[in-house]
């Protein structure tokens, strides 16, 4: 059914359909419009049977995810950011005890400096954690994943990250093609937990494990990732099947043909990326597009055959590992190994920082000329650095960075410099 | 030395000559011949004596369940030498040799198995409870377990609880358990929230008063002027600072909820009524049980009851039941005993007395008259010691068996 719908409406309709049983609630920003819409299901009694739990932090919202989902519970919760750094002990502990929670990350920043808009620093701060993260390009895509999230999750039991752009996707009203009752019922079958908190049964689950056995216990938990490889695609052509549209898999390659100078990128941004693609295709320049729904398990075998034919890559990525560069782009440089392929990483959108189609096109091109450097970050203010760097150079007691740098941009406008 | 309402007291017990005597005053009195937590059918072994009679035969476990079980209606015997009992918590686990929390576990989750009839769930904090019962892949278990993490036990158990309601199985319970650094420090957010959403689970805190996994470091629970290896007994003020404590139970019914309650392994049937008790209710509930702990104590291993008896006799561990933030009842202190009995026989406290004579007068005596004014503090706030000689009404102990207090599932 189309609807005109905001994204985290869309959302938590679509996650009402799959019949979650616990849901736990925190909020922070951009996430409260899902969990507030949850809300309101549970007690209109739309969603039913359901226990709808306000807890007092992240950390327990996932720690009740926890507990709901040994029980036998379908669980999940949402979160942003700093709300998912104050979970991450338990969010590797979910991943650890293979419980299929499920939870949606409206991607934002992580401070400091406080930041409330959108980047992806807050997914790469849980890449590690055994968490299979898919990450959705557009609204539509984002409802779809998490009915795939919760068939993907139960199946393999592992916990499963649908993450979605803070703002750009969760707050943005357009057209989504909701999925009805009776389609998603017929998708995903009832929870059928691989180990369960039972009297009648009893087991001991989360029980320590020595040097004897820790190598093994996480080799296994990277063989489930490494079958999700094989999952995801399948769940998604089955998803197709049953929905009629196409929504999901490891990655998706837009205008690749004969492409010399291919794009990788991860969510909202593929959409400027493919816009800019267009008009430089218009003007018969050889660019494509790779778009990665899968980032954890990473498809390395698919990156690499999706690149195969390109002379040059350019990985755009809304977050990087201070000290070093690139995250995605280390990965896909991983995929290319031996290919002699060069990559370039452009760092963007920080912050919430819009990335113009413009700024793009004219990173874009460079890359495609050779003459990109191999770390970009796109639109830097190069005299703010200048003067901070100056400042610093110039006197010891210099204050909060932050502040110095809004009063150099001019939005604070008090006080000497 | 502080003065104690009883009759006699150990300065009178040591003036009136009685070398060796280990009996604690306030038993010889007349009046208190017989006491309300005396099980039926028991006496007092000195008869009515008067203090300065001589050198009376008194045996410390008349009136108890140890040595009086004999002659206890059977009833009231304990199940744990029955061989049908329940266990929750099986042998050939690993911890230490007196543990407190093991046993207190045992009797804890054995009671709460016999109150649900075996259905129920235990969630568990990180620490000694968790690793000496469960090295893989080896488990004492007989119930089902979940480990989580260190500081999320009341919200893990919070979902097994929202689960257990959602697919309609509202007969199986919920027991959430932590040491004292889950409890007070770590975990004390979760367990907040866990109060104050009133979810259905009993959350026992096993309080031996310090990081004892990790080797034993100072925690909220620490008392003043405990040797931990963060509060080495070194410097000008030796040991745990003063501080303000950290009442988990006060701090627990401040949130209202439906029942708490303290209790030692010193008493385990009283610990065992206060379990089924708890299982009697739904919502949350918490129940703080003192664990002594050989090891982080530098304590004896044969010392772990008598420390914890130790602990509610000096009046430094109140034991008491709560209902909604009101407190409905509290085990009585028999025979007072001042701080000092409880401190000289643990090794963290080996700074407060003298090397050179450690049965001698204390080396820090203000330290130790800081500790008795803290217990003095508890006696007087929970009425821990009746007026001599008498058996106020409404405040016998729980652990009275005659009384049976919960047969009727009434709150008194």
């Amino acid at each position: 059914m189309l609807r005109q719908i905001e994204g985290s409406r869309a959302v938590a309709e679509t996650v009402a359909l799959c019949r979650p049983e616990v849901v736990c609630a925190y909020p922070i920003s951009p996430q409260t419009h899902i969990i507030e819409a949850v809300g309101v299901l549970v007690r209109t009694g739309a969603l039913a049977p359901c226990e709808f739990v306000n807890v007092e932090s992240e950390f327990a919202a996932m720690s009740v995810s926890i507990g709901a989902s040994a029980a036998g519970a379908r669980a999940y919760t949402a979160t942003a950011s700093q709300g998912l750094l104050f979970m991450i002990e338990a969010v590797y502990n979910a991943a650890g005890l293979g419980l299929p929670v499920v939870m949606t990350l409206a991607n934002r920043a992580v401070g400091a400096p406080i930041n409330i808009w959108n980047d992806h620093s807050d997914a790469m701060a849980v890449r590690d954690s055994g968490w299979i993260q898919l990450f959705a390009e557009t609204n539509q895509e984002a409802a779809d994943l998490h009915i795939q999230a919760f068939r993907l999750a139960e199946s393999l039991s592992l916990p499963v990250m649908v993450a979605m752009d803070g703002f750009i996707l969760t707050h943005a009203i357009e057209r989504v093609d909701l999925a009805t009752q009776e389609q998603v019922d017929a998708f995903l079958p009832p929870y059928e937990p691989r180990q369960v908190l039972d009297p009648a049964d009893p087991v001991s689950i989360g029980a320590m494990v020595g040097p004897e056995a820790f190598e093994e216990v996480r080799y296994l938990a990277h063989l489930r990732q490494v079958d999700a490889l094989t999952a995801i695609p399948a769940v998604a052509s089955e998803f197709a099947e049953h929905f009629g549209r196409s929504s999901g898999g490891l990655l998706r390659p837009y205008r690749c043909e004969g492409a010399d100078t291919v794009v990788v990128a991860l969510g909202s941004v593929l959409g400027t990326i493919k816009d800019t693609v267009d008009a430089m295709r218009d003007d018969g320049l050889a660019v494509g597009v790779v778009g990665i729904t899968s980032f954890r398990p990473f498809p390395a075998a698919a990156v690499r055959e999706a690149l195969a034919a390109a002379r040059r890559v350019v990985v755009v990525e809304k977050a990087f590992s201070i000290g070093f560069g690139g995250v995605l782009s280390t990965d896909v440089a991983m995929a290319l190994t031996g290919s002699g392929t060069p990559v370039t990483t452009v760092v963007a959108g920080l912050g919430g920082r819009p990335i113009t189609g413009a700024s793009l096109r004219e990173c874009f091109e460079a890359a495609a000329a050779g003459r990109a450097e191999p770390l970009v970050f796109l639109d830097l203010n190069r005299s703010l650095i200048d003067r901070d760097l100056e400042r610093s150079s110039a006197r010891r007691r210099t204050g909060p960075t932050a502040e110095n740098v809004l009063r150099d941009l001019g939005t604070v406008a008090s006080g000497p410099t | 030395m502080p003065e104690f309402a009883t009759d006699g007291g150990p300065t009178a017990a040591r003036e009136s000559g009685s070398p060796g005597s280990v009996e604690p005053p306030g038993s010889g009195g007349a009046g208190a011949a017989v006491r309300s937590e005396d099980p039926p059918g028991s006496r007092d072994a000195t008869g009515p004596a008067s203090p300065s009679s001589g050198q009376p035969v008194k045996f410390y476990q008349v009136g108890s369940f140890a040595v009086g079980n004999r002659l206890l209606d059977p009833s009231y015997r304990t199940v744990q030498s029955d061989a049908l009992r329940t266990n929750a918590l099986d042998s050939g686990h690993r911890a230490c040799q007196g543990c407190g929390e093991a046993l207190g576990a045992r009797y804890a989750l054995d009671a709460a198995m016999r109150a649900t009839g075996g259905s129920m769930v235990a969630v568990n904090a990180t620490g000694c409870l968790e690793v000496f019962s469960t090295p893989y892949p080896e488990s004492s278990w007989r119930i089902p377990w979940l480990h989580s993490l260190f500081g999320n036990t009341p919200a893990v158990a919070t979902g097994v609880a929202a689960a257990l309601r959602v697919k309609g199985r509202p007969e199986v319970r919920v027991v959430g358990q932590a040491g004292d650094g889950g409890t007070v420090d770590i975990g004390f957010g979760c367990l907040s929230g866990m109060f104050e959403r009133n979810d259905d689970v009993l959350f026992i805190c096993y309080d031996n008063e310090a990081y004892m996994n990790t080797g034993v470091q100072r925690s909220a629970a620490t008392p003043p002027a405990a040797r931990t290896a963060t509060t080495e007994a070194v410097g000008d003020e030796p040991g745990n600072p003063f501080g303000q404590g950290k009442n988990l139970p006060v701090l627990a019914m401040a949130h209202d909820i439906p029942y708490v309650a303290t209790a030692t392994v010193a008493d385990l049937h009283d610990l065992e009524r206060k379990v089924e008790r708890a299982m009697e209710i739904r919502g949350a509930r918490y129940l703080h049980l003192f664990v002594p702990c050989p090891l982080g104590w530098g304590a004896a291993p044969r010392d772990t009851i008598r420390l914890a008896r130790l602990a509610k006799e000096t009046g430094l561990f109140p034991v008491f039941e709560a209902e909604h933030g009101v407190v409905t009842a509290v085990s009585q202190i028999r025979r007072q005993v001042p701080v000092e009995e409880y401190l000289r026989p643990q090794g963290r406290y080996r700074h407060l007395f003298d090397p050179a004579d450690p049965d001698g007068p204390p080396a820090r005596p203000e330290t130790v008259r800081r500790i008795q004014e803290i217990a003095d503090r508890n006696i007087a706030r929970y009425g821990l010691v009746g007026p001599a000689g008498s058996d106020a009404p409404g405040e016998a102990g729980p652990s009275d068996p005659s009384g049976r207090p919960y047969e009727t599932g009434e709150a008194r």
